[in-house]
């Protein structure tokens, strides 16, 4: 099923991408199926592993169900202090 | 309470917000815009967060830290933006009515937020090279 989400991106995934936020339709289930779909189209370098994903501002597991009108973030591996 | 702020941190104001006169003891910690690091100069820091996600899990670990010690009160605060050499990129005060609990929770405090608050540094080197910290592939995983 289709669904529409909003994707912000930060650091070296904004970078790599060229943008802050997105919105995108995209048939995928979960954060991970959805970072290999957008590291295949925008080469990011970050294997999927490496990457957190949030849901509408909150931790998600990896595996998580997406859904219409979710706003997904991935988070890149922290480097605060 | 845990901040991110675009703005010059003022580590005298933020101990005075902490004043309580049920604590001897106020343990802060600041972190500094260093000039070099893994053998490479240092021109400039630039500091970037997700900041309602990194509030949040701040204050989660304020909460943690008010749990497992004896403290009184606690706070912290991360820059955001382009820093230069020296300037404070991040601040950790706690309060308590004795030195071990405020020197644990402080510390406590610095090292899980360097390991969970979504904040990212990217580092600007001498060379006029740059490079986000953590984020190489051939960096062993976390």
């Amino acid at each position: 099923m289709t669904k529409t989400l909003a994707v912000q991106y930060f650091a070296i995934l904004r970078e790599q991408r060229g943008l802050s936020s997105e919105n995108l339709v995209t048939v995928t289930a979960t954060p991970t199926a959805l970072y290999e779909e957008l590291r295949t189209r925008h080469a990011f370098t970050l294997p999927a592993n490496r990457v957190r994903a949030a849901i509408n501002g909150e931790f998600a597991p990896s595996d998580a169900e997406l859904r219409d009108g979710d706003t997904v973030v991935f988070i890149p591996p922290v480097a605060g202090g | 309470m845990f901040r991110i702020s675009a703005e010059p941190l003022d580590p005298v104001a933020l101990e005075a917000g902490l004043k309580d006169l049920r604590a001897g003891a106020c343990v802060t910690f600041t972190g500094w815009v260093r000039d070099s690091n893994d053998g490479r100069n240092i021109f400039s820091l630039e500091y970037e967060a997700f900041a309602p996600l990194a509030e949040k899990e701040g204050g989660s670990i304020l909460d943690e830290a008010r749990a497992k010690f004896a403290v009184i009160g606690a706070a912290a605060v991360h820059r955001t933006g382009h820093l230069q050499l020296g300037e404070s990129a991040v601040w950790v005060g706690v309060t308590a009515a004795h030195r071990a609990a405020a020197f644990e929770a402080c510390r406590y405090i610095i090292d899980e937020v360097k390991a969970r608050v979504p904040v990212w540094k990217k580092e600007h080197y001498a060379d006029g090279e740059t490079a986000w910290i953590n984020c190489a592939t051939q960096s062993p995983v976390a």
